[in-house]
């Protein structure tokens, strides 16, 4: 019978054993951001090195001049980049913020309260986790032109804010709150407004950020209804711009695409950086039972 | 004050309260449902209904029967000699592929101290994280089809080939890049949820395992690791499954073309944008959507069958 020494799972110590693992890690881990410090490197460099040969990984004099002309000049569509900068944010914005408020009273509602037809609706929500959004492709455009949607920020907005996957995490952190809590504030009279705002809010904290990483990302690097419920280039996105940007052969464009990848990709990364250990931690109640 | 009402007064007024407590249910509901109904539900149940018909945007749909799903499996050469085939390959390989290589990543990563680990799965999500557009200028770069390709300048210079290769525009490698490009940028949250479900079970389990006669760690990942967290296996995979067909852009992106060049990268998502926003032929397109939902259920169904709980 082997002595046990503990699982060797979340090791407090460096121990040799741990090389092995390193050696497969390591490797990896710079295989995988290699491609995407390959794009912020070409954001900076001049457009001679940029489509210099032979092609290198690192920039050797950097400049911000691809940056200066992403904010200058507007490219190929005829509209001012910060016109799809302001639009981006706008949309995500509103939307994280809506998909927060909608996603939490309907976790609320489905982990506290008794209605009829509670568990087959929350498992039709479980059945959209695996919602291919293409799919509808054709149905959506029908309501958002039926709508009069066309050609406004609702419609990036709306289509993106019942996120499945996000009322599934936070209904399950929900869920860990005792029923007694929740009892005591009726007795002291809160009323549900007041028990999501100073119970289930403070409580589900780390599912609400995941929510948040989750919906913004969907939001911010979605090129969706720019290319399907959009006419009008004023109300289009920094992704789509990106897009147009990138399939441009133009020498100038390419450098502008690397600087707009970058500015699209800071975000990205700041919001989960800040939010790593509040995701990790939701993720511990993922499961699907 | 309660103790002093009779009982059928007392149970008027919990009666009262349950009906007003319904109504402030339905008003905490509706909002997620409104949308979730209009934008998911309602969508899914048009393409059904317009998967019947005929439909081309400009004049009201006309009903023609079975019409375009016996085009679909017996008149449509595409579809059945490439679309479908190539759906099943891709998706077979990076949702399968992908989550068995998530779960060998996070279970390595549960065997290391906490602040590297931290690092090293940051760098391994970061690829997910990044939206098609990003994924596309990035990938775009590395096989572009002359010799500043740097995947091109490499072969070049470790005498493996001649002439750059138009790797994007090829057929004959356009399926492995978008492959490749594919489990890349697929240790999402799937991969996330898998190093929380390992790191949360507990030790004693292994001990009494341990003590049980179990001798390897390859017993250890079997007899425990897994069915222990069976539920975030099942989250992994079903979030493997849908993660596999929302890549489905991503050929049309590197070549810049749909269809794609050979209908080499052609997948099912491409086919329902090509009928239904090139052509305009919203009925076609509609069934191969409704085709396309099928496919994800019965992938969906097999990772129930292997991770669920036998009771529901």
């Amino acid at each position: 019978m082997a002595n046990f020494q503990g699982s060797k799972m979340n090791p407090k110590r460096f121990s040799v054993s741990h090389l092995k693992f390193y050696i497969i890690l390591i490797p990896l881990s710079i295989f995988m951001i290699l491609p995407v410090v390959m794009v912020i490197n070409n954001a900076f460099k001049p457009l001679g090195e940029l489509f210099a040969f032979p092609p290198t990984i690192f920039v050797k004099n950097p400049t911000m001049k691809n940056f200066r002309d992403l904010f200058t000049l507007s490219g190929t569509t005829g509209v001012p980049m910060t016109r799809y900068l302001f639009n981006s944010v706008m949309i995500t914005l509103m939307t994280v913020v809506i998909n927060l408020i909608i996603t939490v009273s309907a976790a609320y509602a489905f982990s506290k309260k008794k209605f009829r037809l509670k568990n087959a609706m929350f498992g039709l929500n479980q059945m959209a986790l695996m919602f291919v959004a293409t799919a509808v492709a054709v149905p959506r455009y029908i309501v958002i032109v039926q709508s009069g949607l066309i050609n406004t920020w609702l419609a990036h907005i709306l289509p993106l804010i019942a996120m499945p996957v996000g009322l599934f995490l936070v209904k399950q952190f929900v869920d860990q709150i005792p029923n007694a809590l929740i009892e005591a504030a009726i007795m002291d009279g809160a009323k549900d407004f007041r028990i999501i705002q100073k119970i289930i809010i403070p409580l589900t904290r780390p599912a609400l950020a995941t929510s948040i990483v989750l919906t913004f990302q969907s939001v911010w690097n979605a090129t969706e209804a720019s290319n399907n419920f959009i006419t009008d280039e004023t109300m289009r996105t920094l992704a789509f711009y990106l897009g147009s940007l990138s399939t441009n052969n133009n020498v100038a464009a390419q450098g502008m695409a690397a600087a707009a990848s970058v500015l699209l990709f800071l975000p990205n990364l700041i919001i989960f950086v800040l939010m790593n250990t509040q995701v990790m931690n939701t993720m511990a109640h993922s499961g699907i039972k | 004050m309660e103790q002093l009402q009779s009982i059928p007064e007392q149970k008027n007024r919990v009666k009262k309260r349950m009906k007003k407590d319904g109504y402030r249910t339905l008003l905490l509901l509706f909002p997620y449902g409104l949308l979730f109904c209009t934008f998911i539900a309602i969508p899914i149940i048009v393409a059904i209904g317009l998967s019947f018909t005929y439909f081309d945007v400009i004049n009201p749909p006309k009903l023609a029967g079975l019409t375009n799903y016996i085009v679909l499996i017996t008149q449509d050469e595409a579809f059945l000699k490439f679309v479908l085939p190539n759906t099943f390959k891709y998706a077979l390989i990076v949702g399968p592929g992908g989550y068995v290589l998530s779960f060998l990543l996070a279970w390595m990563l549960a065997q290391v101290q906490r602040v590297p680990r931290t690092i090293l799965s940051l760098a391994i999500y970061t690829p997910s994280m990044l939206g098609n557009v990003f994924i596309g200028v990035i990938w775009k770069t590395v096989f572009s089809g002359d010799q500043r390709g740097i995947f091109n300048h490499l072969l070049m210079e470790l005498d493996m080939i001649d002439q750059p290769i138009q790797f994007l525009l090829s057929p004959d490698y356009l399926m492995n890049i978008m492959i490749f490009i594919s489990l890349w940028s697929s240790m999402g949250i799937g991969f996330l949820a898998m190093i929380s479900g390992i790191l949360n079970i507990n030790e004693e389990l292994y001990e009494a395992a341990y003590v049980d006669g179990m001798r390897n760690r390859f017993q250890e990942i079997f007899y425990i690791t897994i069915p222990s967290m069976k539920p975030q296996m099942l989250f992994g995979a079903v979030m493997a499954i849908v993660n596999a067909f929302n890549m489905g852009w991503i050929g049309v992106t590197l070549s810049g073309m749909n269809p794609t060049p050979g209908l080499a990268g052609q997948l099912i998502t491409n086919h329902i944008d090509d009928y239904g926003f090139l052509r305009y032929e919203m009925g076609y397109a509609a069934a191969v959507s409704v085709a396309l939902l099928l496919i994800v259920t019965m992938f969906s169904k097999v990772a129930h069958g292997l991770f669920g709980d036998k009771e529901d």
